[in-house]
């Protein structure tokens, strides 16, 4: 049977449930007798509680109990770190001693019979603090040599990085520009919140968790709570986005399982929107300083980036900040350097495209600066600079298709009735501009496992502990089973999203189509051989009822030597025109057209879902989001969708354009995917600033580019 | 601020709220409850009637996740309080198909791949269908502008305007104020 399903713009498995609202999120799980937890939290960045009391908050009608660190059991917090944790630092421990480490951290648990009766509780527990002096201004902190920087791929690297002589190259370059980049703290603001629900059975736990890595939930709260990684269950199917919120276990989830363990019952414990600015993690404050030097021709003779970033004083949390850098455009001499800004926050974590997205945004305006002191158009300047290899890793890439998606894109756009000038555009009294900006984004892929169970009916089962924020997994790999056991669509059924399915890589980086993927297909393709040669026939369905037993294989898939042998990343070319307004600093973006060569497409239908939600997201980090941290204090004060302006229907341009270039990498991985939803929003802000000094003249190099910048 | 005390909230800790009993119209059927009077209409669906479809995205009304009808008009069932709200017609998204037969706009985003992860998409079609019904969807520019109070993170607004367009050409959709 050959069906064609892979490369189909298949509608989603599971659309039914979610336009329903009968697709089943973390909160909505409803375990017998749960009450409600409330987190109390510190209103001072650091120093120790000088005490705390909870008497009016336990007389109050339905509280449980009130938990905080003189009354709450003593946990192992054995060693554990995993992949989305940093290396070095020790993760919070919540409720075991009296120090305050940030700003609205964990100082005490209230549960009670209803929400109501937790929320009024846990405002009635008195605290003093004996208050410390706190660094929580990012601007007033000198930045210190990481102890290392993890790339996408998780190696360590040195945070320090030369080819050739960047200094006396630039020093001699006949153009130069050197300009500095800040993108402030961002935050992921998913619209589900961060949720858990835990139940004990005797040493058994069971977690309904919001998570983008149910097997690594089970694994640290097993080391938090001293007991067997088995002995934790983690059930997450749906995610409400995450971005990168749910990729470590966050206080929240040992809180709700430690009220579960005092309170006897099952506690749920839902954060407010308020809370999600202080303990799920942000993209940090970034610094980045770009040197570019270059010949008249164009051809860039040096290049510079000095980049830190914040993180907090407990955790080096570290990413990707100038990786790209290092091979994006083709160099000689290139010089870049990583820091770190410690302080008294809560760490940052990934959010979408991390590293990568704050990099490029910086790489890719300098790169904007430079052809505007060459008078050269954008696109011919990166064409100029366009390597043959990956000149860092001195290794060929697997496949690149830049050189197509400038091509595909700027056609598309119209990008040749540009004219050069700034504020040569106009529609009425309206400034228009036109930029652009080069995208990529690592292909990653890491091990994972994959179970499936054909039936004597025909029919399949395929399980494996990946997760599905959003992308569409439930759908993928059901089209990846499908096509590797030959069987229509609606004969498959992919579950997800529990602890107790084989083990996968975390649900980011743009990893999960790769890695479970091929392990999805892996299996599919163990169990039909079987169930052929076993049946004795040719057709699946004969075979399986000839067996007349279900078969099972397992398989587990890690990567190969190919990225020994290769460069491997996607890339992108991002193309947005804006409108100004010159009276009152508005800026819009009417158009975006984003070009990817991303290796194989899945499903044309969710990969454009996720392209342009990268687009939004961009657009969100070009002009509006920005979480401001109070220097005094480290509060945020505009932790809410209120004042934390994210896109919203207005602000989404009417013309959004998906290319996706036709690119064949028999490298990468087995199903030869690169994955999308980082890359899509890879080089959407600095296509859209680039843009905005087109139509202005005005370089701003502080994001968000809100309208006071602009007048 | 996180954990601050209110001095409101302090004055009366000892008093027990006695429960009300509230009956709510929700998607044709009636529901008595004995609720906190503190309860919002959200959280006696989600809490009490174990109708999830509803989402909390922030409790505060900025998101539009915890869109439902009343009376056939739209509102934030996180900004009314349950008790308040006795003798209105909810319409939440578990009583927008009619058995299998989904609506229009419910299939529209299906079609068009009107969301990602799911979240917003219950108050995303609620609101959706108001704005139908409102006579606000003669346009792109005007859906957008009707729509703004929804929120999707996952960025998926081209597609929900379009599934709106779809739902409109099949629900028929006039101008209005």
């Amino acid at each position: 049977m050959n069906i064609a399903v892979i490369g189909q713009p298949i509608s989603r498995v599971d659309g039914r449930a979610k336009v329903t609202g009968r697709a089943t999120y973390a909160a909505e799980f409803s375990a017998p007798g749960q009450a409600h937890g409330v987190i109390v939290r510190s209103t001072v960045p650091k120093g120790r509680i000088g005490s705390i009391d909870s008497t009016k908050a336990e007389a109050t009608p339905g509280v449980i109990a009130v938990l905080t660190h003189l009354n709450a059991p003593k946990l192992p917090y054995r060693p554990h770190k995993g992949f989305t944790d940093p290396d070095i630092g020790e993760r919070l421990h919540v409720l075991q001693d009296d120090r305050i480490n940030h700003q609205g951290q964990p100082i005490g648990l209230v549960i009670a019979e209803t929400l109501e009766q937790a929320v009024h509780a846990a405002n009635l527990v008195d605290v003093t603090y004996a208050a410390e002096p706190a660094i929580v201004d990012v601007g007033r902190v000198d930045p210190v040599r990481p102890t290392m920087q993890k790339t996408d791929q998780g190696e360590r690297r040195s945070p320090e990085t030369r080819r050739g002589d960047a200094q006396d190259a630039l020093a001699a370059a006949e153009v130069r520009i050197d300009r500095t980049y800040v993108i402030p703290r961002e935050n992921h603001n998913p619209i589900e919140m961060h949720a858990t629900i835990a139940a004990w059975n005797g040493d058994q736990l069971t977690l309904w968790d919001k998570s983008q890595w149910v097997s690594n939930v089970a694994e640290e709260i097993a080391s938090v709570f001293g007991i067997p990684a088995e002995n934790v269950q983690v059930i997450s199917p749906f995610v409400g986005g995450a971005f990168g919120s749910g990729l470590r276990t966050w206080p929240h989830v040992t809180l709700a399982a430690l009220g579960a363990q005092v309170a006897g019952r099952p506690v749920k414990v839902m954060l407010s929107r308020r809370e999600m600015y202080y303990g799920t993690g942000y993209r940090p404050h970034t610094v980045q300083r770009v040197a570019l030097g270059a010949a008249r021709d164009g051809r860039l003779t040096a290049t510079i980036q000095d980049a830190y970033q914040e993180t907090s004083a407990y955790e080096e949390y570290s990413e990707a900040l100038t990786n790209a850098t290092r091979f994006l455009h083709s160099c000689p001499n290139v010089y870049t350097r990583h820091r770190i800004a410690p302080m008294n926050v809560h760490t940052p974590t990934y959010m979408r495209a991390p590293g990568e997205v704050s990099n490029i945004f910086a790489l890719e305006s300098a790169m904007d600066e430079l052809a505007a002191a060459l008078e050269m158009d954008p696109v011919e300047l990166r064409l100029r600079n366009e390597p043959e290899r990956d000149e860092f890793k001195n290794l060929p890439f697997s496949s690149r298709s830049t050189r197509e998606c400038y091509r595909a894109a700027a056609e598309r756009f119209g990008w040749s009735r540009r004219t050069p000038e700034p504020g040569s555009m106009r529609d009425d009294r309206l400034l228009i501009g036109w930029g652009m900006a080069t995208a990529t984004y690592p292909m990653n892929f890491a091990p994972a496992a994959a179970m499936a169970r054909l039936l004597p009916d025909g029919t399949a089962e395929v399980m494996s502990a990946a997760s599905d924020m959003g992308p569409g997994t439930w759908t993928s790999m059901t089209q990846v089973a499908a096509d590797a056991l030959g069987l229509p669509m609606e004969r498959v059924k992919f579950t997800l999203g529990d602890s107790r399915f084989p083990k996968t890589p975390p649900h980011g980086g743009s990893m999960t189509m790769a890695s479970v993927g091929s392990a999805v297909q892996a299996a599919c393709l163990k169990v039909r051989d079987e169930a052929l040669a076993r049946g004795g026939a040719n057709d699946l369905a004969e075979a399986m009822q000839r067996v007349g037993q279900p078969l099972e294989a397992s398989a587990n898939v890690k990567p190969g030597g190919a990225g020994k042998r290769f460069s491997m990343h996607a890339f992108g070319a991002v193309f947005a025109e804006v409108a100004v307004d010159p009276d009152l600093g508005e800026t819009r973006v009417r158009r975006i057209v984003g070009a990817y060569g991303a290796g194989r497409i899945v499903n044309p239908k969710t990969t454009r879902s996720q392209c342009i939600g990268g687009m939004i997201g961009g657009i969100g980090m070009a002009l509006m989001e920005h979480a401001v941290v109070d220097p005094r204090n480290g509060r945020v004060p505009n932790g809410n969708l209120a004042e934390y302006a994210v896109p919203v229907h207005a602000d989404a341009p009417p013309v959004m354009d998906v290319i996706l270039v036709e690119e064949e990498d028999p490298h990468v991985n087995p199903l030869g995917v690169k994955g999308v939803g980082e890359i899509a929003m890879v080089g959407v802000a600095p296509a859209i600033t680039n843009a905005i000094y087109h139509a202005t003249g005005k370089r701003i190099r502080e994001l968000p580019v809100t309208p006071d910048k602009l007048l | 601020m996180p954990g601050a005390s209110s001095p409101a909230a302090a004055q009366g800790y000892r008093s027990a709220p006695a429960p009300l009993d509230v009956v709510l119209r929700v998607n044709g059927a009636e529901h008595r409850l004995a609720l906190d009077a503190r309860t919002t209409l959200l959280d006696a669906l989600r809490e009490h009637l174990h109708l999830t479809g509803s989402k909390k995205g922030c409790g505060l009304g900025q998101c539009g996740a915890c869109t439902v009808l009343m009376d056939g008009k739209r509102v934030k069932s996180c900004l009314n309080l349950a008790a308040l709200v006795e003798g209105r017609e909810i319409t939440t998204i578990e009583g927008l198909a009619q058995g299998d037969q989904l609506h229009p706009l419910q299939a529209a985003f299906i079609e068009r791949d009107a969301f990602q992860c799911g979240y917003c998409t219950s108050g995303q079609i609620m609101a959706g269908v108001a704005c139908i019904n409102e006579g606000h969807a003669n346009s792109p520019e005007e859906i957008r502008e009707w729509m703004s109070g929804n929120l999707c993170r996952c960025g998926a607004y081209d597609h929900i305007v379009a599934a709106i367009r779809d739902a409109a050409a099949v629900t028929g959709s006039t101008r209005g104020g």
